[in-house]
């Protein structure tokens, strides 16, 4: 990334990695957390982590790479994701995707060169009876076409 | 007068929270007494947002509603889908697990009980953990997440173990395409869960329950998280649920964007936070589960299926379904399809009434080309199979699943080499990496389909030699299944993995 993310102070951290310490199994919790609080999960958090927690800094790298949420640069300020799954290809989901792809340029998990907007596959919104399905940080979206993703992308500052 | 628009994330996708702030803004303008509730969807997804309005006189619908329709809407002069449940679709239904989705307000506890909520559990509650176990048994509940494993028996185990803490645990990680009846229920009738899943503590013994949801679904996480705190506020959870001195409680954990995590021994690394790989059994999570204590992992679907076992007696329930498929299925119709959503039904309907009848064909008008029953890891169905009865065995038979329910189905414009590429692409991102035949497979079967598509025919008997590998050789499903979509393509689709080589010939 060609902006360098300014430096998140340690307590601020284990902050929020001291909320979740109590319940069973607090890893993902935690970095969830992370993710939420600063958008990604920073690259000093895992040294805070793993000593909560009293595993390896690889483990908590281990954990954190395995799963497609978490991310370890912050993505734009909003996150499209577009479903990839059986049923939204069934109604063109797959053309959609490319041509959005296609339109900004951007290949899947790419962001906008005004960093207004990260582009994700996603497989199922369980929104398949309205497909193409799509998800703009938090907000879903059915029966999206042409038309309604270029509102979407503008919505978002694209 | 009441007004009722869905909540359902289905609706709100097609525009439902614009519309229910229209109906305010619009009842505001007019000095109209107007209650908004927000319920659940009742499952016919192609009329959402679908609108009711009660002025004392019973329910009628309207739907699909866009906000340009409220102020005609208002005046009573948009054409009505009169009562719901007797909409056709709606009508021909069996509802037991989903009686009261759309019904209620799902964040209403008292709504909740009106409706037949907390009967089955008050039952459970003056049963004994045996007793409760036999209920369930004779219910002939079988998992609803796919496997189809009969419940009775696997709270038996869990129930017998000895341990100072045993768990249960909801596994709502619903990454299969085509389903949503987890959805659905978890947002539409949260209080049925919590129910279900503490008629499961009490009967096993177990005073700790997890529902481990995807965080794909952040509106049910949301309503989850509601209604668990509800249910705690009104003893419905706790330490003393609903005065019997008896213990259970539980919490909500969001999954991390992993498809394999909905595999049970995934799920179970997950949340204790390790890599979501899959683990050997045995040991079973039965025995050795969360935490390597005991632990009833269920589907949402059977865990909410449970309290109307309780409330209306096994028999009732054994009473519907075909053969060992005892019951209903809520079964969700997905993809190309003119009415598509959630339709519960006995166990038995031909597959094929389902998709053209039920469902009424295609949306796009063209004829019906494949349907993908069970999710990225089940068979594609030709119409010449549609005369399989929908339940376990009937599609076991046709080397076909039925998994978590859901249909997908395509017009003649799809490419089945394309979709069987993509069921081993699917296999490649989402492998958990612990078994080879399913981390390397799936990337050499991606290979092996491009060198089919080149025209290499050759290419065709290797394909089925790594699917019978993936099948004997993998740990669990994600691997092991991989294989349907891309057999059941190549067997019933020959010609679409021939037309590169017939072109040059």
């Amino acid at each position: 990334m060609q902006n360098p993310t300014p430096a998140i102070p340690d307590p601020e951290i284990q902050a929020v990695i001291d909320k979740d310490l109590h319940l069973e199994g607090p890893l993902l919790p935690i970095l969830h957390g992370l993710q939420t609080t600063f958008g990604h999960i920073p690259d000093t958090a895992i040294a805070l982590v793993a000593a909560a927690l009293n595993i390896t800094k690889a483990e908590v790298h281990g954990v954190m790479s395995f799963y497609h949420d978490f991310r370890q640069v912050p993505a734009g300020r909003h996150v499209l994701r577009i479903c990839r799954a059986e049923a939204c290809q069934a109604m063109g989901g797959k053309a959609l995707a490319d041509e959005t792809l296609a339109s900004l340029g951007l290949d899947w998990h790419g962001t906008t060169a005004n960093g207004a907007v990260t582009i994700e596959p996603v497989y199922c919104l369980g929104l398949c009876a309205c497909a193409p399905a799509a998800m703009v940080d938090d907000k879903v979206i059915g029966r999206v076409d042409k038309a309604r993703m270029d509102t979407i992308l503008q919505e978002a500052g694209a | 007068m009441k007004i009722y628009v869905p909540l359902d994330s289905a609706a709100k996708a097609l525009g439902a929270d614009a519309v229910a702030a229209a109906i305010k803004a619009e009842a505001a303008k007019r000095g109209l007494e107007v209650t908004l509730i927000r319920n659940g969807s009742h499952g016919m997804i192609w009329l959402e947002p679908l609108v009711e309005i009660d002025t004392g006189t019973g329910r009628q619908g309207f739907g699909p509603v866009t906000v340009a329709d409220v102020p005609a809407l208002l005046d009573g002069k948009m054409a009505s889908l009169g009562p719901v449940e007797e909409i056709p679709f709606f009508a021909r239904q069996t509802r037991l697990t989903f009686a009261r989705c759309g019904i209620i307000d799902p964040l209403d506890l008292a709504d909740y009980e009106a409706h037949g909520g907390l009967a089955g559990l008050r039952r459970a509650l003056a049963m004994s953990g045996p007793d409760i176990i036999k209920e369930v048994t004779d219910s002939g509940l079988r998992g609803r997440g796919g496997a189809g494993f009969p419940t009775g028996i696997k709270w038996n185990t869990v129930m017998e173990a000895e341990a100072v803490q045993k768990y249960i645990v909801c596994n709502a990680d619903e990454g299969d395409s085509g389903t949503f009846a987890d959805r659905m229920i978890m947002e539409g009738d949260p209080f049925t869960l919590i129910e279900g899943m503490a008629i499961a503590g009490i009967g096993v013994g177990a005073t700790k329950g997890y529902v481990y949801l995807r965080s794909e679904y952040p509106d049910a996480i949301n309503v989850m998280n509601q209604a668990v705190k509800l249910a705690r506020q009104n003893r419905l959870l706790g330490a003393d649920i609903l005065g019997s001195g008896k213990a259970f409680d539980m919490e909500i954990r969001v999954g991390a964007g992993a498809y394999v995590c909905g595999e049970e021994t995934s799920l179970l690394n997950s949340m204790e936070g390790k890599r979501g790989e899959v683990r050997f059994k045995p040991p079973l999570p039965a025995l050795e589960g969360f935490m390597g204590r005991p632990t009833v992992v269920n589907n949402v679907i059977s865990l909410a299926t449970v309290p109307v076992i309780f409330e209306k007696g096994a028999a009732h329930y054994a009473d519907f379904g075909l053969g060992r498929s005892k019951g209903t299925m809520p079964i969700q119709i997905a993809g190309n399809v003119k009415y598509g959503g959630l339709f519960e039904t006995a166990f038995g309907m031909p597959l094929g009434e389902l998709v053209n009848d039920v469902a009424g064909g295609t949306a796009s008008g063209h004829p019906v080309r494949a349907v993908q029953v069970g999710g990225p890891l089940g068979a594609y169905m030709p119409p010449a199979k549609f005369d399989t009865p929908f339940a376990y065995e009937e599609f076991d038979g046709q080397e076909a699943l039925i998994g978590h329910a859901g249909i997908v189905v395509f017009d003649d414009s799809v490419d089945m080499l394309q979709m069987a590429r993509f069921a081993m692409e699917f296999c490649s991102v989402e492998s958990c990496g612990k078994c080879t035949p399913c981390r390397i497979g799936s990337v050499r079967g991606v290979e092996t389909i491009d060198r089919i598509a080149r025209g290499d025919a050759d290419a065709i008997p290797l394909l089925a030699d790594l699917c019978d590998t993936m099948t004997d050789g993998s740990l669990c499903a994600l691997g092991g299944f991989t294989p349907y979509p891309v057999m059941s393509a190549l067997t019933h689709f020959p010609e679409d993995f021939a037309t590169v080589k017939e072109a040059a010939e």
